[in-house]
Formats: structure tokens, C-alpha cells, sequence
């Protein structure tokens, strides 16, 4: 079998996959964050909507665009392969199994917490790619994702997804450096550390918006803003 | 003291189990879980039953023949030991005990808590081996093997193939079985020979014996009589990027010669 197949097919080859596409979303995370902190500026939105326009017109990050589609797509079918795969390696189940005694509760649930994620994906990307891009007369950027977070279920669902992405890097964030094979005795502790990064700080950072759009964002400076577009 | 025990029979791999419960009413602390079992047997052929099957041979934890998952944990609930360790005061007067062979599809059940694990020694065979020259008996030392380098295979050479990561492991993976065995030999010089190759062949042994995929939950490490590290899982995963990238294309050899 060509080796380049058999690698792919391979249990050990089908992670890597997970964890460099799992890195590579990773970074992304950081990214967008760094952009989406913008919103706080009290400028009534003219530095978000200077980066959302960037974001929109600027072909390199189109073309970067098409990589994180791809990006997902693999992390999201390498995912659910290797575990409907694993459902089917013990056919008859425990009576009594107690793996809660063993392993932390994100290990266990990644197949949920990665399944709301990507539920909250198609919701985030339906209000704002599709609220921006596929609309005639789109708002600005800033008054939409004001608008958006105007509603407490659309702010609370955020939010919740964010605690439950937060999970899902509390254990892929180190399982992908265990599957690239670069975690040992020595750099363990501070990839843990590096970890807190992405399945704390970025969580919290992004929480931080629908949170403070919701309460402290009143909503005749959305109305104004929608006025001056 | 006394102990309700939950265990599965199953005549052999074609039949369906069932739970059969089983009163030991006479039960000494200082028994070992097998002791136990040992007791309880005797009653049930006493009394013209069939008597409950279940693996073990040393009985001082180095055999790797031994292995139940007792109330959900692979060799019952404490660290480091096989079930042949497993003492009888660990449990209190009237706990009910729920007895379960190793649960995988790369595992059949043999009869009762018994089961098949020969896809480990077909993954051995694979590639856990070393090549050597016949001849005289070499020197204990001629190699020299750093002293850290040799504790670090000594830890994974620990690994005595009782199969509790896999009946841990909530895919049924092998891959600290696994990993404890390539790990060993790719840190030894008597290794080398065969470093890119076994790698590669044990991988996809393990995968084609039916064996889950690691999701790295690290139960297995928990359960592991002989503490066996999942940084050995990673050494595996470094050793199997690293024979995809080096290995060379194999001409066809005449062969003879």
C-alpha cells in the first residue's frame, strides 16, 4: 500500500491530522480575538469596522479563508471518524465502569462539547458572515454585532458556548502536542501553561463582548450607530 | 466478612453472557482478591457448578496473566498493582463487587472472565523483536547505554502485556501496550535495526486487529499495574511521524544470494 495512504488510514496518522488542523483553529482563535477585542474601543466602532473591512477585502486573508474552511473540515471529519471508530473497538459495554475516577470530564467529552461548538459555528457564522456579506445594504459591522447582542438568549448562548469551547481546548490543547509527540517529562508543564492561554484567556476574552454589549451597551448607541451608516 | 459478588458468565465466544450473582460469607481481609475467588469456587463445585473461569498464574503482579475490571476498574480500584494485588480489605463487610472480563473487540472472551489476548502477541510479532548475531555470549556492557537512557526503557520494559490499558481505555485502545513496547526498543542501541520498520508494523497491527484510537484520556496510565507513562504514547506517535518522513522506498531484492 503506498505509504502516504496507509499513514492517512492509520489510527496515529488520522490524530495528527486532528492535532495540526486542532493548532492551526487555534491560532485562528487568537487572531480573531485580538480583532474582536477592537469592540471595546469606545469609538463608537470605527476601529472594528476599520478591521472588519480589512478582514473582508484583504486577499491574503481571503485565501487564508479557504484554509480554515478546510481546516474545520478535516478537524470536524478526522473527529467523528476516529470516534465512531472507537465506538465500535468494545461492542459490549461495562456494566460498571467507572472511568470518572481516572480521566477529567473535558477528556471524556470532546465529541459533545466539539458538536455545541460546532452548532454555535453555524449560528455565529449565519448572524455575521451572512449579515455582512450576503445581505443588500449590510449594517456596520460594529452596529450589527451591537444589534446582535442586544438579545439575552443570543448573548447567554455565546457565552455557554464559549465555556464549552473552553472545555474542548482544556483537553485538545495538550492532547495535540501528546499526538505530534511533543510532550514530555521536561516540556510538559509548560505547554499546561501555554494551554491556559487557549482554553481559559481566549475563552474569557471572547465572553467578555456579548457580557458587556449586553449590560453596558445601551441601545440607543446601537440605534445611533445603525443611523450612521 | 461478607461480599456480594456480580459476576459475568459467558460460556465461550459464540454464547451471550449474563450477570449471576454470588454470596462469600466467609471472607478473611488478608485474602487476595484471587484467594477470594479461589474460596468461592470451591463452593460452587461443591455444590456440582460450574466453577467461575478466570486468568492468573504468578500471583505476585509480574506474570501479566491476571486481569479483571472489578466495580469498574481495570484491576480494581488501586494504583500500580495487578489483580492477583488486590486485597480483600480494600473492600468493606457487604460492598457487592461487580466482576467483568476486559471489554474490547480485539479482546473475545474466552469463558467468564476470561479472555483472548493473542492480538497482543500478534502485534509482538509484528515488529517487538530485535535482531542479534549467533555466536558467542557478547559482553554484559560492551554497549554503552547513558544511565538515563536505560532507565527510561527500563520503566516502559515494565510493561508485562496484562491488556488493563485496553479494558481501561474508553476506545479499547492499545496504544500504551504498544507504546511501552516500541518506546523500549527505539531508546535501546540493539534496537535500531528494525526502528523505522516496527514502528510502522505495530501501528498498523494494532489497527488492524480491531483495537480504538488513543483520545489521549490517559485511563490507561491510571489503570496500569506497572505505571507504564503515557509519555511513551508520545515517543510512539514522535517514532511514527518519524519513520513516515525517513523511510526509504524498498527496491525488490533478488533474494538467495
Amino acid at each position: 500500500m503506498n505509504q502516504l495512504t496507509a499513514f492517512v488510514q492509520s489510527s496515529v496518522g488520522k490524530k495528527i491530522f486532528m492535532s495540526l488542523t486542532g493548532l492551526f483553529l487555534c491560532s485562528f482563535l487568537l487572531v480573531h480575538l485580538v480583532g474582536n477585542l477592537t469592540l471595546l474601543k469606545n469609538d463608537g466602532g470605527a476601529a472594528f469596522d476599520a478591521y472588519s473591512h480589512f478582514m473582508s477585502t484583504n486577499g491574503a486573508i481571503r485565501v487564508l479563508e479557504v484554509g480554515l474552511v478546510l481546516g474545520f473540515l478535516v478537524h470536524i471529519c478526522a473527529g467523528l471518524l476516529v470516534w465512531w471508530q472507537n465506538r465500535q473497538a468494545r461492542p459490549t459495554k461495562y456494566e460498571t465502569y467507572r472511568l470518572k475516577d481516572t480521566t477529567p470530564w473535558a477528556s471524556r467529552n470532546t465529541i459533545v462539547t466539539g458538536s455545541i461548538v460546532l452548532i454555535f459555528l453555524v449560528v455565529h457564522l449565519q448572524t455575521f458572515v451572512g449579515g455582512l456579506r450576503f445581505t443588500e445594504n449590510p449594517p456596520s459591522a460594529y452596529a450589527l454585532v451591537a444589534s446582535a447582542f442586544s438579545s439575552g438568549w443570543y448573548s447567554a448562548f455565546y457565552v455557554v458556548a464559549l465555556v464549552l469551547l473552553g472545555y474542548h481546548l482544556r483537553h485538545g490543547f495538550q492532547a495535540a502536542f501528546q499526538t505530534l509527540g511533543l510532550r514530555n517529562k521536561r516540556y510538559g508543564g509548560l505547554l499546561d501553561a501555554i494551554g491556559v492561554l487557549f482554553w481559559l484567556i481566549v475563552p474569557i476574552g471572547f465572553a467578555i463582548l456579548p457580557v458587556y454589549f449586553y449590560f453596558f451597551h445601551n441601545v440607543s448607541d446601537a440605534t445611533m450607530a445603525l443611523g450612521g451608516i | 466478612m461478607k461480599i456480594t459478588l456480580n459476576v459475568w458468565r459467558q460460556q465461550n465466544a459464540q454464547s451471550s453472557g449474563r450477570f449471576e450473582t454470588y454470596v462469600a460469607s466467609n471472607v478473611s481481609e488478608h485474602m487476595s482478591f484471587l484467594e477470594m475467588l479461589d474460596v468461592v469456587n470451591t463452593d460452587l463445585v461443591k455444590a456440582g457448578k460450574e466453577p467461575i473461569a478466570f486468568d492468573h498464574d504468578c500471583r505476585e503482579g509480574v506474570c501479566g496473566s491476571c486481569g479483571i475490571v472489578i466495580g469498574g476498574r481495570a484491576h480494581g480500584p488501586n494504583r500500580a498493582i495487578a489483580t492477583c494485588q488486590l486485597h480483600m480489605r480494600t473492600f468493606r463487610d457487604g460492598d457487592t463487587i461487580t466482576l467483568e472480563p476486559w471489554r474490547a473487540k480485539a479482546f473475545p472472551v474466552i469463558k467468564d472472565l476470561m479472555v483472548d489476548r493473542t492480538a497482543m502477541d500478534r502485534i509482538m510479532q509484528a515488529g517487538g523483536y530485535v535482531s542479534v548475531k549467533t555466536g558467542g555470549v557478547p559482553d554484559g556492557n560492551a554497549i554503552p547505554i547513558p544511565k538515563h537512557v536505560a532507565d527510561e526503557a527500563m520503566d516502559a520494559a515494565a510493561c508485562i502485556g496484562c491488556g488493563a490499558c485496553v479494558a481501561a481505555c474508553p476506545n479499547g485502545s492499545a496504544m500504551l501496550f504498544v507504546a511501552a513496547k516500541v518506546s523500549q526498543l527505539a531508546l535501546l542501541p540493539q534496537g535500531q535495526v528494525e526502528r523505522t520498520e516496527r514502528v510502522l508494523k505495530m501501528v498498523k497491527q494494532m489497527d488492524d486487529e480491531g483495537f480504538g484510537n488513543c483520545s489521549n484520556n490517559y485511563a490507561c496510565e491510571a489503570e496500569c499495574p506497572k505505571e507504564v507513562s503515557v509519555t511513551h504514547i508520545a515517543r510512539l506517535n514522535r517514532e511514527y511521524l518519524r519513520a513516515n518522513l525517513v523511510k526509504e522506498e524498498q527496491k525488490e531484492s533478488a533474494g538467495g544470494a
